[in-house]
């Protein structure tokens, strides 16, 4: 049995070693972190430095060509993450995590209602009681800021802040304790990004979620993470804690990226 | 005699599909007997009338059809109707079996849209014309995913369907083709009929056979298995009502059919079952619509 020190000791996710490529193409190259609980990790660099191919290998979307990911269970298990079945893997992909992609289409069924939308997860591990399923729906629209008389409108009527909300609900209602997060606020004004922004530190302050970020704006980064790992094709140059590498970056790459930034 | 001649000048072989194709069939609905509910795909032929009316149901009734069955052919609860008269001629000139309208005298009823309201036996096989044998099809077009879901029974989204009813309608709207489980695995289309006749299809002593022709599936629900029409605990299941009778047999309890009088907004209700509809008026029944 494991005592109860060893499970607090433990991370919540590991990677070792994760290398993905496409043919002779590198996606992402011995990519290696522990992820703690509560903890926040962005994930930053320019566009083609593997960020995207990185996330979906951590989220066991896609297959890497080597390397181990191990998360650690509500009951303190250890899962080998890839070794699962298709299964287990959903059941983890619907109840214990979340994904939340750039573009809501991605995320959402656009052809049904924003409440269908919340409350399918529910549905999808044995929800049966359709009251029950509404006030979940209602409370948690309420707490990413929709309006609720826009319930049982489609996605597609709304505005790409309110279908991001209408997707971070998705994937929060089932009280996930991982969620990553693929340009969140990625083609929003900078005004509705602002907001968004707000609500997501909110979010994962106030649930102690973890999070894996990836973003290439390193406002978001700075505002959202704890800790920031850099990547550069497909490797990671540079991590430590935000503010660490963001005021006093080591590596050249990221020193560049920081210097890109305008500077007010 | 008479059976002779029809068989041979046409020149076609019993039952008009050859028999390697029947076997290939029946291998089909063997798998599918075994396994309630799901979806086994069979080399669908080219039928002489076009996919929709029923060229999965024919080619099921050619597989299992002998020389003493006695067939029955329904569209829409009605053995008079053109669908039902062409298949029914089709199979009394290709295999010179005996046909009829009578529900119990009838051992292969084909049917399309409606379960008998009589209460079929377990020496009878009942077989469906289907159009759409997926019923993840309308929220899930990838056939790849679709299957997936199936083998995990990963069926949530049909829930989805259901709470999207519920939010826009204030109950469940889908009245036919409602989605069913059978044997609690496989989640299964009814093929078009009416929500009313869903409860038919739970320990039915009858064979179930389902064949769709176009999108070349066949799937089955042996005698006395579980079927479950899928629902929520505040939202039952519940089958449709009518406030009118049957105008003909005065028959309370059957599927109505309302159909338009005259040009002035009139209408009568009456039982879409002809067979059963006929039954009630020999043996006295009488509506008061006539």
């Amino acid at each position: 049995m494991m005592d109860g020190a060893a499970i607090l000791d433990a991370p919540l996710l590991s990677a070792r070693g994760i290398t993905h490529s496409y043919g002779a193409r590198i996606g992402c190259r011995d990519i290696d972190f522990d992820l703690w609980p509560g903890e926040v990790l962005g994930v930053v660099g320019e566009s083609g430095s593997g960020k995207t191919t990185l996330l979906n290998c951590l989220s066991a979307q896609m297959m890497p060509s080597s390397g181990k990911l191990t998360y650690r269970l509500r009951t303190g298990d250890q899962a080998d993450v890839y070794a699962l079945t298709e299964a287990e893997r959903r059941m983890l992909m619907r109840t214990d995590w979340g994904f939340v992609h750039q573009n809501p289409r991605d995320g959402l069924r656009m052809g049904v209602s924003a409440g269908a939308n919340v409350g399918e997860r529910l549905m999808a591990v044995g929800a049966r009681h359709y009251g029950a399923i509404r006030d979940q729906v209602t409370d948690w629209l309420g707490r990413v800021e929709m309006d609720l008389e826009r319930i049982d409108d489609l996605p597609s009527q709304f505005s790409g802040g309110m279908q991001q909300r209408v997707q971070i609900a998705r994937n929060l209602v089932s009280g996930p304790r991982l969620v990553f997060m693929d340009e969140p606020t990625g083609g929003l004004d900078v005004s509705v990004q602002a907001r968004l922004l707000d609500l997501l530190r909110g979010l994962t302050n106030d649930l102690g979620l973890s999070a894996v970020i990836v973003t290439h704006d390193l406002a978001v980064a700075r505002l959202l993470s704890h800790r920031l790992m850099v990547m550069r094709r497909g490797e990671v140059v540079e991590q430590g804690l935000t503010d660490q590498v963001l005021d006093d970056p080591q590596h050249a790459y990221t020193q560049l990226l920081v210097s890109s930034v305008l500077q007010t | 005699m008479t059976q002779a001649r029809t068989m041979t000048d046409g020149g076609y072989n019993f039952a008009y599909l050859d028999e390697q194709t029947k076997r290939m069939i029946r291998r089909a609905i063997l798998k599918a007997v075994a396994i309630p509910g799901h979806q086994v795909p069979f080399g669908s032929r080219e039928m002489p009338l076009p996919y929709g009316w029923g060229t999965g149901g024919i080619q099921v009734t050619a597989s299992i059809i002998g020389l003493a069955d006695v067939l029955k052919v329904i569209d829409q609860g009605a053995d008079d109707t053109t669908n039902a008269v062409s298949i029914r001629r089709f199979f009394a000139r290709t295999a010179g079996v005996a046909t009829t309208q009578a529900t119990e005298a009838a051992t292969i009823i084909q049917t399309r849209h409606r379960i008998p309201e009589t209460v079929l036996k377990d020496d009878q096989i009942i077989v469906y014309q289907v159009p759409i044998p997926e019923p993840l099809r309308w929220l899930e077009p990838r056939e790849a995913e679709t299957r997936k879901m199936h083998g995990l029974a990963d069926y949530g989204v049909m829930h989805v369907k259901l709470y999207e009813d519920i939010a826009t309608y204030g109950h469940i709207e889908t009245s036919y083709d409602y989605p069913v489980l059978v044997n609690g695995r496989y989640l299964t289309a009814p093929s078009p009929i009416p929500k009313f006749d869903n409860p038919k299809m739970h320990e039915m002593a009858a064979l179930q056979l389902f064949g769709a022709g176009r999108e070349k599936r066949i799937y089955a629900i042996p005698p006395y298995t579980r079927v479950e029409s899928l629902d929520f605990e505040d939202h039952p299941f519940a089958a449709q009502t009518w406030d009118a009778r049957c105008a003909i047999c005065g028959a309370g309890d059957s599927f109505l059919d309302e159909v338009i009088t005259d040009d002035h907004g009139g209408s009568m209700f009456v039982c879409s079952d002809t067979d059963h509809c006929g039954r009630r008026v020999a043996d006295g029944h009488r509506g008061d619509g006539e």
